[in-house]
């Protein structure tokens, strides 16, 4: 991590659908004897019940940049929060974002990369999701919030696994990866995770975009690498792999991951890349690469969220490390074939 | 100002950085105002310090945690703060508990009048309180990001998402609502009560004609708009956030429609901070690398009162005679110029 990232406040966002536990969880962090000091900024005031003098109500302000771009929306609130959190410098180590059960996720992380003095001050570490084991299947049929907060999450907390049986969970987890099958995921009772787990991830930080394969649970261990023939027209299909463990595929909400150990050419791929955060960014929640660019000895790493985008080279390819280009999507309706398509005409041929 | 005496031909500029006397106040400052002979640095939290012509620091504990806003009509300060009060703190050093929020929410934006009355704003609401009346209050549809009484009259501006609400709390459902946009945050009337100007989040300025409510759009900042300062007069109004000092014409009925800015004392750092001199066309200005400038508006003629190479200028204020410049940078390093 550079210095500057580093003398920069980290900002935990907790997001999850109504009642999965997101004030446990916090409760748990501010009550943990681990000599941090947190400022909190949370939708209800006295959920809390932890003595804390840096909690502060926010009322959720989304506001839209004025840039005529619609995908940019921020929370206005958290702009002036900041500002005033700034004001008390050294008196806290990190910053923790509550959202509402029915929030999406985006205008807050948005606020991170678009206001300046926000970005000066502070960066984002990860989205946290905190998930209902036993309603999580039935919300994700019917709540489009939920399902958001899903496929925006670095980690998602898996929570109340006690009151659901061995087939229940491993319903709900694969349901969870049809949709995101990047996020860490830790199973709970009570959000009993520990906080190394959900805090200072790091996981907007490009130098620690290292890891972008799957995260798969060890009971998760039957090779993912089949292809999948979807037919079209109906809900949820899934299918069997032998092992028992269901594969689902959700028709709305997807990740696409793309692939290649030939050398991209980067004033094909970055026009693209722009191109289609521009035109389908409003579907993209969040996009991660590691690239690999003809006649390049660094590796270049990027991130975004809708249609921001962040970029930069990283570092030098080290010897025998396989150079691929890899890249995630997760969206609504991604246009698969057309992204596909667009990927391979950046390869060099 | 006989003092100020550029030399027109010289290559390097004329610098009065040996007669600054350097205040160091140990702690973060965010705006300087002057109440009587003192100079009142505000620190970023709990304290207010007095500094005097001899340089001698007297602190005074107004707040309990972070001080969010802060107003000055010269004889007092008013300031809010994120442990929900709002308080007063006179030119002896007495502070004055004003209100507290029954919830303990954020005091966001403060606004004093000349004839006593003040007004502070927590969340939406917006609430004034003048002479022995009753607090009256008022709801806007968003946050309020920035408060300012009206010249004349009592009549409050309560800037927020997308636009700006007048208001006369003396007068029921007089509200009027003036539309643009994007989220305005601090705001501001012209001297002469004409002209209404709002900084957005954005980086622009935002303006109305109160006569007829006509839009100017002040826009080509670099970045956000943090510090705006009337000249003498209220001939131009002086900003900050581009690499020179923009100082918007407003001496004709039409305002800035239509006219370019004058663009003073560019440098290559970002203007932080301004202030007008109250009687003369100069304009003292600070900067992110730390360098203080004043300028002359006629020519842009620059004396340098600060060298660069420190953190960036946080408050800077004339006294009202425009006899003493007082400024500081964000860890609280400053000096005080007197002419």
């Amino acid at each position: 991590m550079s210095e500057a990232t580093s003398q920069k406040i980290p900002v935990t966002v907790l997001t999850g659908y109504l009642g999965a536990g997101k004030t446990t969880l916090l409760n748990r962090i501010l009550s943990e004897n681990h000599g941090k000091k947190y400022a909190v900024i949370v939708n209800e005031f006295g959920e809390i019940g932890i003595d804390n003098d840096l909690i502060i109500g926010a009322d959720e302000e989304v506001f839209e940049m004025n840039n005529g771009c619609i995908c940019c929306t921020v929370r206005g609130d958290l702009v002036r929060i900041m500002d005033g959190l700034m004001k008390r410098k050294g008196k806290f180590d990190a910053i923790i974002v509550e959202t509402t059960g029915l929030a999406d996720p985006a205008p807050v992380a948005q606020t991170f990369f678009v206001d300046e003095d926000v970005q000066k001050n502070a960066r984002l570490d990860a989205v946290v999701t905190v998930a209902d084991a036993k309603w999580l299947s039935d919300r994700l049929k019917d709540a489009p919030e939920a399902k958001n907060q899903i496929a925006f999450a670095d980690v998602i907390v898996l929570n109340k696994t006690d009151l659901v049986n061995k087939g229940e969970l491993a319903e709900v987890e694969a349901r969870i990866r049809g949709i995101n099958p990047y996020a860490k995921l830790h199973r709970t009772e009570r959000c009993s995770v520990a906080l190394a787990d959900v805090l200072d991830r790091g996981a907007f930080d490009l130098d620690r975009i290292l890891d972008i394969e799957p995260d798969f649970l060890e009971a998760d261990d039957h090779d993912h690498d089949h292809d999948h023939h979807h037919h079209h027209g109906h809900d949820h299909h899934h299918h069997d792999h032998g092992n028992g463990l269901k594969h689902y595929h959700d028709e709305e909400m997807q990740s696409l991951s793309l692939k290649t150990d030939k050398p991209l050419d980067p004033n094909v791929f970055m026009p693209w890349l722009q191109n289609l955060v521009q035109i389908e960014g409003g579907k993209i929640l969040r996009s991660k690469g590691i690239l690999a660019f003809h006649d390049d000895e660094d590796r270049y790493v990027f991130q975004g969220v809708h249609m921001m985008l962040e970029g930069n080279h990283q570092r030098k390819w080290k010897d025998g490390e396989p150079r691929e280009s890899r890249l995630i999507f997760i969206g609504r309706e991604l246009p698969e074939e057309a992204i596909r398509k667009g990927f391979e005409s950046c390869i060099v041929s | 100002m006989k003092e100020f005496t550029p030399a027109s031909d010289s290559a390097s500029i004329v610098s009065v950085t040996d007669r600054v006397k350097p205040v160091a106040l140990g702690m973060a400052v965010t705006s300087v105002h002057f109440l009587g002979p003192r100079a009142a640095f505000v620190g970023g939290e709990e304290n207010v310090a007095f500094v005097d012509a001899q340089g001698e620091i007297a602190t005074v504990a107004v707040h309990s945690g972070g001080i969010l806003s802060v107003a000055s009509d010269g004889k007092r300060l008013v300031m809010g703060g994120d442990d929900g009060k709002v308080v007063s703190l006179d030119a002896k050093g007495e502070v004055t508990l004003l209100a507290t929020d029954p919830k303990r929410r954020w005091i966001d934006a403060v606004a004093l009048h000349a004839d006593g009355a003040f007004a502070w704003s927590a969340g939406k609401t917006a609430t004034v309180k003048s002479g022995k009346t009753e607090e009256k209050s008022i709801e806007v549809p968003s946050t309020v990001g920035g408060l300012a009484f009206a010249p004349k009259g009592l009549r409050l501006a309560i800037a927020h998402y997308n636009g700006v609400t007048l208001w006369f709390p003396n007068m029921a459902g007089s509200a009027e609502f003036l539309p643009w946009a994007g989220s305005h945050h601090a705001v501001t009337f012209s001297p002469d009560n004409k002209f209404l100007v709002t900084a957005m989040h954005e980086p622009a300025l935002h303006g109305w004609r109160l006569a007829d409510n006509r839009h100017m759009r002040m826009t080509g900042y670099p970045g956000r708009v943090r510090s705006m300062s009337w000249s003498a007069g209220g001939k131009g109004l002086a900003t900050s956030g581009a690499d020179t000092v923009i100082i918007w014409p407003f001496g004709s009925k039409d305002g800035p429609m239509g006219k370019e800015p004058a663009m003073l004392a560019p440098l290559q750092a970002r203007v932080s901070v301004v202030a007008c001199h109250p009687k003369n066309d100069i304009l003292a200005a600070g900067y992110s690398d730390g360098t203080v400038l004043m300028v002359r508006l006629e020519d842009g003629a620059e004396i340098l009162v600060r060298r660069n190479g420190t953190p960036p200028v946080a408050a800077i204020a004339w006294n009202a005679k425009g006899t003493l410049l007082a400024f500081a940078d964000e860890n609280g390093d400053g000096g005080l110029l007197e002419l």
